[in-house]
This record gives C-alpha cells, structure tokens and sequence, in this order.
C-alpha cells in the first residue's frame, strides 16, 4: 500500500489489519511514534493524519493510505514548532516517551483553537497519559506555545 | 560529606555489603582500561579522558558519562551540573551518554551499577564533583607548561585556560593534559563559590525527546533484529504443558516459536506478526499452586495474622500493657491493594548473543544484575556482556529486578531462537506481569493520654517481603525487611515513646513483588499520616497543631510543615465545598510536607492544588526538583484515586490503561513547591514527594465529608 508520511512516500508490504503505528515504527523505521498500550488509552501513538490527531495504534494503516500523515518527526525540520519551542522554553519533559503524542496532540489543539482556555486543554489532552506527571508543565507549555503562534 | 549520617545511605550501605559488592570503587582508571569497557566507537583522537566518567575531545565537547539511568528523574542534567561547577567548561559543549556496564561505575552505595532509592544525586554529589576537578586540574597543568608559567599563574574560564595574554580552549589542551599524571585529592570549591549548583537549569535531553529522536529500548533497530512476543503464564507460577506451535508459524511474518523457562516465545520479523501469532497459539497450562488466588481472601487472612505477634520491627517498654489500662484508645485498620508500576513504556529487552559476547539494549536501572544473569545463561563472563542503555521510558522501580526477570527471559529467547530478538512485553503483559508493590494490612492500636497526645503505640503489619529470595536477601534480620517497615518502625510519631512496638509479618502467597516507587513509604506515609490526622480529631485539635507538638524536637520535619501550611494559607477561608489536608513525611533523606486542596464532586475526590515543602539539603537543580515533586505528587494521585491490582481464580484482573486508570491531566491539581534552603547533605528527590500526598488528600476528604477512608484508592462511600 502507498503511505504519505511527512511529505515522502513510501510503498509498504502491510496486512490490511496492521496498525499504522506498526507500519511507521517496523516497516517505515520511523520510531518517534510510540507504543504504550495499544487500545487508544494512553496517545503516545498520535500522528495527524490530513492535519487531524489520530491515535495510531488503532488506526490501519489501509485505511489512512492516500492520506496526508505527519509524525513528530515530520511536525517540523528543526524543533520550531511553536509547541516544541514551549516545550524547550518551560523544560516540560521527564522520561520523554509519552511526549512525542503530547506534542502531536497540542499541535492539533492549536490548529483549531488558537489560543485555547484550560478547559479546552483539558478536553484535548485528556486522552495523553504522562507517568512522570508533566502536566503542569504541558499545560503551561501549551499557554506558552499559543502566544508564541501569535508573535 | 559524612557518609555514616544519612539513615537512608546506612541501610544501603549493609545492604551492599551483604551483596558482597566493594562499596568503594576507585574512579580513576588508567586511559587503557576504559577504552577496553567501551563499545561505542573509539574516542576521537587528541582526547583527555582523565577517568572513566569524562571525555574532552580535540572540540571543546565535554562528553559526560553517566553511571546511572535517566529515566526522567533529571539526572542526565544533574549530575553533569557537578561536572560543570568545577570544570569550568561551557555548558552548550556538554554531551551526555549512558555509561557501559562496568565495575569502574558502580554505585557508591549499592556496590553495583544501579540507580534507584532516591540515592544518584546524593550518592555521586563528590564523585562528579572530583570528576570535573580533577579534569580541570590536569587541562591547567597542560596549560602551564605550554604557556611556560606556574600553574598558579592560569585561571580557566568557560573552557578556556588564560594566563595573562595566553589563551588556550580546553579542546586544544585535551591531548597534551591526556598524557599527564591523574592527581588524586584535587581541592573542590567551596560552596559559597559554587555558580552552578543551585542554579535553576534546563534539561539536556530536552531536544531529542522533542522531535522523536531519543532512543528507548523498544526503539532499538539493526539489520537482522526479530522480535519476540512471549505467551506467560496466566497465574503465577504456572508451567507450559504443551503447546501447538503451528496456528502461530501458519501467520505471515512469524519466524520461529520457542519455548523458554517463563513461557513460550513467538519470534517474527516485527511485533504486529508476533503478537498475531501469539494471539494464534494455544498453550496449554498446568496452573500450579496459585491458582486460586484471590484478593479478597488474601486481604481476610492478613487480618487474621495480623492477630498474632510478628518478627520485631521496634519495641520499647510494654505498648500493651499500657494499652490495657488506658482511658482513651484509637484503634484502626488500613489496607492497601498491590499495585503495578505502569511505565509508559512497556517492559522489552534486545538481545544479541555472539561466540564470544553477548549484547543487551535495554532500559534497566541494574546494569549489574543484567550483565550477570545474560552471562549466567549464556555461559559468557559479565565482562563479555556489554550493556547498552538507551532512555528508560519510566522505570518507577520496574526496571530494578534483583532477579532479571525480562533480561534473564529476552536472553533465553534470543538463545533458543539462535537469532538476534527484541524481547517486548505488551501493555497487558506489563500490567499482568507481577511485580507489584504489595498488598498491605496493618492494624495500629494507640493510647491517648489527657492531654491527647499518643502514649503507648502498637502497630502491626501485614505485607509481603521485597527482599525475601532475591539476592537482597541478607539485608532481612530477625525476620523484618526493614523496606515493609520503613516509615513506621522508625516514625518520629513512635519511636519517641517510652511504650511502642511495631510488629511484621512476612506472608508468602507467590505474588512477585518489588519496590514501587517510594517502597514501603508507598503505604506507610498513608497509614501514619492518616492516623496521626485521627488523633488529632480524637483530641479536638487542629491537624497542623497537632503534628507541630508531635514533631517538636524534628526541626527539619517542622521546617517542612511549617512552609508548607504557612504557604498554603492553612488555616485562612476557602470556597465553598473545598477543605485542606496536610500531611508531613521522611524519607530517602529528604523531608516533604503537602497541603491538598480538595472538593468532591459527583461522589468522585477532586484534588485542587498541592502546596508542597521539601527540605532536601542542597538543592542541586531546583528546577528538577519541582519537576519531580510534580512527578510524585502525580504518581501517588494515581495510586490515591486510582490503582489497585486485584486477583481472582488466580489471575490479575487488570490489563491496561482503561481498567488500571493512570491519572490524566484534567486531574492533576495545580502544584507549588517551595524548596527550603539549606546547606545539609543532599537528600533523595525521586521518591520523597510521593509518600505525602495520599494523606494530604484522605485528611482533606475528612475535614470536607467526615468519613475516614482507611484504604486506597478512595472511594466515598454512596450518601
């Protein structure tokens, strides 16, 4: 099947059951995306697919092909996503493998509300588990990443 | 710095005795050998590499390697922050990688590489410290001879060497300091010059765990590299009977099926093959002994020990006797469920076996047991097991076994496979795989004088040994595993009575446990500071007021609770339907206390703010250490409001995020943590922050519903 993954395309030998997660991770080489629990409970797996958060562990991958997808590899060349700048700036991660789908998941907040209130981030963020409980700091990132999308 | 002071370096120092390790390992080796434990890439040339812990290369680039595992707590900043404050280098040049698995770089308090107990910062403060003395000295020896002035002549800034108008970058010096004498005993700075230590500084890591390049051990990739899903068993303690490989090779992508010691391995090109044909393979079970485990009738039959008397934790005078005659008497049971670590990232562990070596990828917080159980199998000498260890995607704990289990199992696997095989446990196998924290019962029965104050106390507890048939066996003396006991046998609530004992029993109900973050002040911080908030009801005293009398002669517990109340208002108006909690507790040589604003609302506790304390001695990185009381605080909460491993017909009956809840941020309350200054010994600051918070949180619901809820997690019961 044909994948559009951060802008390549890529031809993959994939059962039309297996997971998108596992195509970006196993067949793509692509390991930014993280598994956590594999049933859309915890978001380590969100990519953007068309611009929209989905969670790639569930997701087949046929049914995405065609589809504009981005990873956290592909939300910028260079961590200057505003996101990734906040999170930069406020120091916000701890072991770090939640947060390539807390970024995604920001990411695609920020694209349909620009500057939201908490009550917005908690309704967007509530599907990212952190373990490390950096959330404080995801929130206030997200404070941050929204006025710096401004500037 | 005084070792023998700190209580907590004491009992990991008998610990590592026992183990058999050298508690001091000499840190200065010879240039030769440290390139012989090296697996990465020879160091570039023109490198001064003074001991095994520090590389300056031909660039300006300071490489740090880290003894211990990062795996979130900071201490891939922390500790070459040590570094930093007396080398003198800049900052923007510092690399950081784990270091391999070799003697040279074993703990100074467990005799081994591991990292864990709070103990990394405190551990390695004059460690790292002579580390980058001693680097400093040697880059201006080679300066001075180059310049043909004094050494006393040279000062350093910023990586640079200047004496007068000379001038040479520490990358330039590098090779000519390399072929100089190590100096032993160089001179540290004093603490009134220090220009890093305690200065608020940003993470290291933070860019490759912002852009998906950081590397944890399922993200570990090479040519050949199979992956292995494998089939345990259902109950502990179960054996394979038989098993028909065939549904499991007929899926597309399965390459072999093996069976090994914990079960049967399915080994495909990628994890979706292998966890299909797992899904396809039908094992049959013979159960064994614990397959009538129950929670529940495990619960009934501690309270039943707990009738009895146990191995001595504490005792003084006749707690009993006192008990006996005494007018005014608070009695209570708590009881806390088993519970699992839940990282983020699932358990997995990469294996390559050669002629002459093994290679292990894997997060692990115990490079040392890892090295020794892949040699044990493989028939190799440790030495010929190297250990790679990329970012541990949480390890709470998990990632310390004193067995092996998900190594000891990767390598039985890549052995029967004969192939290179990636190991990974799925979420469901994570969750289900013991390990947990265990299960507790405790009784405590306290007598009360006139003037509401305890004076006799008399506790009993009911939990399974961590240490009990792992090789940390020795530490257990008289029948008491001072980790099942720790924060009440020696509770500054108990052991100033003239009248206290603390009993322990130890029961076996094969359960794998393990230490989970904050060990047993996981449950012990609960039970204590929730009685010593019944008490304090009982004698109609304020919580805070009552614990300040309690704690007069602490002046580092009433330095906590203090800051804390005074910072959270105690005391002052709040909205309608939101009452305060507090809660004070030691341990792992720091001091926390937690004020917890909390409402409830639909039946279900809702945590507002958390105002926290924490007199940790030295505080090395204050950003780091609000960022890991903001990391307790969510770990307990999700323990508090959340976690419990339960048992029936012998099988755990969670598996995963939807029915073992982690907390989510819509919960997490608003955190401020103020950190006393001080210039004590530096204390633990992974795990202190945890112990408080569920107390913080049950007192509050107290002050706001009247009901004591004596386990956890919380639950109010229906109006």
């Amino acid at each position: 099947m044909k994948l559009s993954v951060n802008g390549i395309d890529h031809d993959v030998d994939a059962s039309n059951d297996m997971p998108l997660l596992w195509v970006l991770r196993d067949l793509i080489g692509l390991t930014g995306t993280k598994y956590g629990c594999g049933i859309a409970q915890c978001g380590a797996c969100t990519v953007h697919v068309d611009g929209v958060p989905m969670k790639a562990c569930i997701t087949p991958a046929s049914a995405v092909s065609g589809r504009k997808i981005t990873t956290i590899e592909g939300l910028s060349a260079d961590a200057s996503h505003p996101v990734q700048k906040a999170w930069a700036e406020l120091d916000v991660v701890q072991c770090g493998y939640c947060q390539s789908g807390q970024i995604m998941a920001a990411a695609a907040l920020l694209q349909v509300v620009n500057n939201p209130d908490d009550a917005q981030i908690d309704a967007a963020m509530a599907g990212n588990l952190c373990r490390c409980g950096t959330y404080p700091r995801v929130r206030a990132a997200i404070h941050r990443a929204a006025e710096i999308g401004k500037a | 710095m005084n070792a023998e002071n700190n209580p907590s370096r004491r009992q990991f120092l008998k610990a590592s005795a026992l183990v058999g390790g050298g508690l001091v390992v000499a840190f200065v080796v010879p240039g030769g050998k440290r390139l012989a434990f090296a697996q990465e890439a020879p160091a570039a040339a023109a490198t001064l590499t003074p001991n095994a812990f520090l590389r300056i290369g031909a660039d300006d680039s300071v490489s740090v390697l880290l003894a211990h595992s990062e795996m979130g707590q900071g201490i891939w900043t922390t500790l070459p922050m040590l570094i930093a404050e007396e080398l003198d280098a800049d900052w923007s040049k510092f690399r950081v990688e784990h270091a391999p698995a070799a003697p040279v770089y074993a703990s100074t308090v467990f005799g081994m590489q591991g990292t864990g107990g709070s103990t990394t910062t405190w551990s390695e403060f004059d460690r790292y410290r002579q580390v980058g003395a001693t680097a400093r000295a040697m880059l201006v020896q080679a300066a001075a001879a180059r310049f043909g002035v004094e050494a006393s002549a040279c000062r350093t800034e910023n990586g640079a060497v200047i004496a007068g108008s000379q001038r040479a970058t520490y990358g330039e010096l590098a090779d000519d300091a390399g072929k100089l004498p190590v100096p032993a005993n160089v001179a540290l700075k004093a603490p009134a010059d220090w220009k890093v230590i305690g200065k608020p500084t940003r993470r290291l890591d933070t860019p490759e765990k912002i852009n998906g390049s950081a590397k944890f051990g399922m993200d570990v990739q090479f040519e050949g590299l199979k992956t292995a899903v494998v089939a345990r068993a259902p109950v502990f303690g179960a054996k394979v009977k038989s098993f028909d490989a065939a549904p499991a090779l007929a899926v597309p992508g399965v390459r072999k099926v093996v069976q090994v010691p914990s079960g049967v391995a399915v080994v495909a090109d990628h994890f979706w093959a292998a966890k299909k044909g797992r899904d396809a393979l039908s094992v049959d079970w013979d159960l064994g002994p614990n397959a009538g485990l129950d929670s529940a009738a495990l619960l009934a039959s501690y309270r039943e020990l707990a009738k009895a008397d146990g191995a001595s934790a504490a005792r003084k005078g006749d707690a009993r006797a006192k008990l006996a005659t005494a007018t005014k008497t608070i009695e209570a049971e708590y009881h806390l469920p088993y519970l699992a670590h839940a990282p983020m990232e699932p358990l997995n562990c990469t294996v390559r076996i050669g002629a002459d070596q093994c290679e292990l990828w894997v997060g692990t917080q115990f490079q040392t047991i890892e090295q020794g159980a892949a040699a044990a199998i493989t028939g190799l000498k440790p030495e010929q097991v190297q250990v790679h260890t990329p970012f541990l995607g949480g390890g709470f704990g998990r990632r310390a076994t004193p067995g092996a289990d998900v190594v000891s199992e990767a390598v039985h696997v890549a052995k029967a496979a004969g192939l290179p095989v990636k190991t990974v446990w799925t979420r469901e196998d994570d969750t289900q795989g013991g390990y947990y924290r265990p299960m507790y019962f405790e009784r405590a029965r306290i007598a009360l004088g006139d003037d509401g104050l305890p004076v006799a106390w008399d506790h009993v507890l009911v939990g399974q040994s961590i240490m009990a048939g792992t090789p940390f066996a020795g530490t257990i003396k008289d029948g008491v595993d001072n980790s099942s006991v720790e924060g009440v046998a020696d509770s500054p609530y108990i052991t100033g009575l003239a009248d206290h004992r603390v009993d322990l029993h130890s029961p076996t109900p094969g359960v794998p446990v393990l230490w989970w973050r904050s060990v047993g002040h996981s449950q012990n911080a609960f039970v204590m500071e929730s009685l010593v908030d019944e008490l304090a009801h009982a004698a109609g005293k304020d919580p805070l007021d009552y614990r300040r009398t309690l704690l007069k002669d602490h002046p580092r517990h009433l330095g906590v609770l203090n800051l804390a109340a005074e910072k959270a208002g105690w005391g002052t108006p709040l909205p309608e339907g939101r009452r305060r909690g507090i809660a004070v507790h030691e341990s792992f040589g720091s001091y926390v206390a937690q004020v917890a604003e909390v409402s409830v609302e639909d039946g279900a506790v809702r945590v507002h703010k958390v105002t926290c304390a924490i007199d940790c001695g030295v505080a090395v990185n204050p950003l780091m250490i609000a960022a890991q009381m903001e990391s307790g605080i969510a770990f307990g909460l999700s323990a508090a409001l959340h976690g419990r491993i339960t048992f029936k017909d012998g099988r755990v009956q969670q598996s995963n995020y939807h029915d073992y809840p982690a907390l989510r941020l819509p919960e997490m309350p608003a955190v401020d943590t103020h950190v006393v200054a001080s210039s004590e010994k530096p204390g633990g600051v992974g795990e202190p922050g945890l112990p408080p918070i569920a107390p913080a949180v049950a007192n509050a619901v107290f002050a706001l519903t009247g009901q004591r809820l004596r386990t956890l997690p919380l639950a109010l019961a229906k109006a």
